[in-house]
């Protein structure tokens, strides 16, 4: 097996924050030594040689000459066993994330300081170059929402941009202790849309729950964030990220390549080889809803975050005992289905590199907490950046959630190998009629593709059927459990 | 001033045009190996070494700078915050570290991985300094190699006082202070002098003249050489070839023998070159020649030490095959314990403040840790 190690560009420095491709010492297919020099890097402070950290064989050069790289973001891909079985996978996973563009805020180390320097620990920081900034050939912002969903929620791009038309502004800095800022980050809340309550106009931690709080009821996303699978959403387009349009057509040219390319084919070869059929379903959630306010308090589930998405996985886990042939793969060249009698189920996560689907082995064996736990660390695994190929291999069907990015629910395709992806939409306090009368009620849709090759109507609409009545009511896992 | 400088017996000499004695070494400079490797005779200096410590000197020389460029690439990897590199100057530290006895004590700069080396200080102690998980590095008296010195020049009053410790103590030890030609313009480093001298301490000041005081040269930094300030203060100094591992293990024995004989101090200008940046975050092509570099690339001090072992045939091919194997052994070591090291604990940085503590610091503690803890998510946090 090939084994793909990616180098981040590193600070080079003290608190640089970028650095300038000068020259490429090396090519795709070269064979490295470690400490060989692969790249001459300008930074703001000196110009020099970066050795590899690797020994093998050069798959991959991220940035051409004259591109200007954060730190933190890949700048070549090595691959260690070049000799080892098995072809290199293509989709390479990146180790390291771009650093979100609007991560740190003035004042902060890292962050912009008075005088168009960069904040660091000791002395001087190297200028910010912002304005010399280069067009990046893969641009990581706008592109990377599950299946064909629309881009993340308005509110969180408007934040962004306002915080970033502040900093060129000119405006101070948001005063927040960090664990607050943490929390505020993890939540998705922007602490400039907030008015501090503490000691000099601070941001308390009671500010941001508040904040929270009000988010849920005014009924855009009852399943935040940080309660559904956080992943960091995609960076919202900001100033610095914005195409680089040509003037004269008014247009941008996009080159198609890396982690894009890949994706795309994946997901023409799905929609063009598997016939595709979605069906939708809606259910009232509440009594789920009670039931995890329920679990949240047992010990079992001390420390994991306990989110509607465990329990719609958990739901479809009991469905798939009772509708095996959903958990199958279409092999054309056999000529056969593959029916698996066991279950990686896979969560679609839109990263700032792109669509990753991380699956977790075994997932039917799991009890409940051992799934919470197994969706927490899926979640950090891809939120920092670090699923592996072995976690996006070999899943069997997958989930989609997009309910944390407001939406009620879609049409996904099918994750290449897999036969159904069930699509998760957002938890909404809604009027429903229940027992008889119209009450505010949490509603959820839910909708299911599905390969109709060899799953026909009833076997699906079966299938999402069950999920539904697991959802609407956690008594039935007892019964079907 | 009205009048002319000539005029009566007020006048002084005319300020000398730049002197090119100050970067450019004349007969005072002590040498006993050439950088051809011809052994040379000094009339004052020499030393007499067994074949295998002559080879050993050398092995010392090769992994030292094995060490230093494997840490010099794990900062360009972004394994380590920075890095201060000794290329060139391992000579300089490898002559006078070879020259202390046991119970000698060395204060260090932040360069002096040479003389940590012949010390015992593992260079993963060093590492752990730089890579920003250890607060210390190392415990100075288990070395006697005190704790590396960020701040330019301050180690020579710190070692001024243990050496009249020492005095005091009637101990037979000596005393090394370490530093640079720019640290020899700080104010610390001339009331270190001035003490040691009135105080008779047993002290040398060893001076890596590397000319370069970050990006200033060494012509705006002095008017005279810098060994000859020593006169001024009251005690000798000496000029040595700093790529002469031989030269400065002779003249480094002799100033320490001078200390413990009660002489008092002696300032080293061990006279080399820094051949890298002053650390990884500096770009010396920025302000200083190639050809200057290319000139000293010839005085190199372990192509003159290989090349002494070959022509009096005390090592052979074998022998340097052996060392190179050593020294990839030793950067692999490196390099995977650097790649290895545990983060600290965040609230290990009260524990080496007083050696018998303080209610501040415990204070401290305690808000370091109650904050620490606002970072766990409370129970409304986690269900917001």
């Amino acid at each position: 097996m090939a084994n793909l190690r990616h180098f981040a560009l590193p600070d080079l420095g003290e608190g640089l924050t970028e650095g300038e491709i000068l020259k490429w010492l090396v090519a795709p297919g070269d064979t490295v030594r470690l400490n060989q020099p692969i790249v001459e890097v300008e930074t703001a402070k000196a110009a020099v040689e970066v050795p590899s950290p690797y020994a093998g064989v050069v798959t991959t050069l991220h940035h051409g000459v004259g591109e200007t790289v954060d730190v933190g973001a890949p700048i070549i891909t090595v691959d260690t066993e070049p000799d080892g079985a098995g072809a290199a996978p293509g989709v390479a996973v990146l180790e390291h994330d771009a650093p979100e563009e609007t991560a740190v805020e003035p004042g902060l180390i890292g962050g912009p300081a008075p005088g168009g320097r960069t904040s660091v620990l000791v002395g001087y920081g190297p200028k910010s170059v912002t304005a010399k900034r280069r067009p990046r050939r893969a641009p990581s912002g706008v592109e990377n929402v599950a299946a064909e969903l629309p881009p993340p929620p308005a509110r969180v791009s408007a934040a962004a941009v306002g915080e970033r038309a502040a900093m060129v502004a000119g405006q101070v800095a948001v005063l927040a202790k960090p664990p607050v800022r943490k929390l505020a980050r993890d939540a998705g809340v922007d602490l400039r849309s907030l008015v501090g309550s503490g000691p000099g106009g601070t941001i308390t931690r009671a500010d941001v729950t508040a904040a929270i709080g009000a988010t849920a009821t005014v009924g855009t996303v009852t399943a935040s964030p940080t309660d559904a699978l956080a992943y960091a959403p995609s960076p919202a387009p900001t100033v610095e990220m914005l195409p680089q349009v040509d003037p004269a057509t008014r247009e941008q040219r996009i080159p198609i390549k890396g982690v894009r390319k890949v994706m795309a084919q994946a997901m023409v070869g799905s929609a063009f080889s598997a016939p595709h059929v979605t069906i939708w379903a809606t259910t009232d959630m509440t009594p789920t809803m009670e039931f995890l306010e329920h679990l949240k308090g047992r010990p079992e589930f001390a420390g994991v975050r306990v989110s509607p998405l465990l329990m719609a996985a958990r739901a479809l886990l009991v469905a798939l005992r009772r509708h095996p042939m959903v958990n199958s793969s279409w092999d054309d060249d056999a000529q056969e289905i593959v029916v698996k009698d066991y279950v990686n189920l896979g969560i679609a996560a839109a990263t700032p590199r792109g669509l990753v689907v991380p699956n977790i082995k075994d997932a039917g064996r799991l009890a409940l907490p051992g799934l919470a736990t197994a969706l927490n660390a899926l979640a950090d695994t891809a939120r920092a950046g670090r699923t592996s190929t072995e976690d996006m291999s070999r899943g069997t069907i997958t989930i989609t959630n997009v309910g944390f990015l407001g939406m009620d629910t879609g049409t996904p395709i099918l994750n290449p190998g897999e036969s159904a992806i069930l699509c998760f939409g957002v938890v909404r306090p809604t009027p429903w009629v229940h027992q008889g009368s119209i009450t505010v009620r949490q509603i959820t849709q839910l909708a299911l593709s599905f390969d109709h090759r060899h799953i026909d109507g009833q076997l699906g609409a079966g299938f999402l059927a069950d999920i539904a009545t697991l959802l609407a009511d956690p008594a039935q896992f007892a019964v079907w459990g | 001033m009205p009048e002319s400088a000539s005029a009566g017996p007020l006048s002084f000499p005319p300020s000398p045009a730049v002197p090119s004695s100050v970067s450019t070494p004349g007969p005072e400079l002590v040498q006993l190996l050439t950088p051809e490797g011809e052994r040379v005779t000094h009339p004052d200096y020499d030393v007499h070494l067994g074949d295998g410590e002559y080879r050993d000197l050398y092995r010392d020389l090769v992994l030292v700078r094995r060490i230093d460029v494997e840490a010099t690439a794990l900062q360009r990897q972004g394994e380590l915050g920075i890095w201060a590199s000794l290329l060139g100057q391992e000579a300089a530290q490898v002559g006078s570290g070879r020259a202390l006895q046991p119970g000698d004590f060395a204060f260090p700069t932040y360069r002096e991985h040479g003389v940590a080396w012949c010390r015992g200080v593992d260079p993963l102690k060093l590492l752990g300094l730089f890579r920003g998980v250890s607060n210390g590095g190392w415990d100075p008296h288990e070395h006697n190699f005190n704790l590396y010195t960020i701040i330019i020049g301050s180690q020579t009053l710190h070692a001024t006082g243990y050496a009249m410790g020492v005095q005091r103590d009637g101990a037979e030890d000596a005393v090394v202070a370490y530093f640079g030609d720019g640290a020899s313009s700080q104010g610390d480093v001339n009331e270190a002098f001035i003490w040691a001298s009135v105080f008779n301490a047993p002290v040398v000041f060893f001076c890596q003249n590397n000319q370069w005081a970050i990006s200033e040269p060494l012509e705006r930094q002095t008017r005279i050489p810098l060994y000859l300030r020593a006169s001024g203060f009251g005690f000798p100094g000496v000029r040595v070839d700093g790529n002469d591992v031989l030269a400065v293990l002779a003249v480094t024995r002799a100033a320490l023998r001078r200390a413990r004989e009660g002489s008092g101090p002696t300032l080293i200008e061990a006279f080399t070159y820094r051949m890298g940046a002053h650390t990884t975050s500096d770009d010396p092509t920025r302000y200083r020649l190639q050809s200057d570099l290319e000139a000293w690339k010839l005085k190199d001090p372990l192509e003159r030490m290989k090349a002494f072992l070959y022509k009096q045939q005390l090592a052979d091919a074998a022998f340097f095959a052996e060392v190179e194997q050593a020294a990839d052994e030793l950067a692999a070591r490196v390099r995977h314990g650097c790649l290895t090291m545990a983060d600290p604990e965040p609230l290990a940085i009260f524990d080496a403040v007083y050696a018998e503590g303080s209610s501040l610091i415990d204070e401290e503690r305690e808000q370091l840790a109650a904050y620490l803890a606002a970072f766990e998510p409370t129970a409304e946090g986690r269900s917001s």
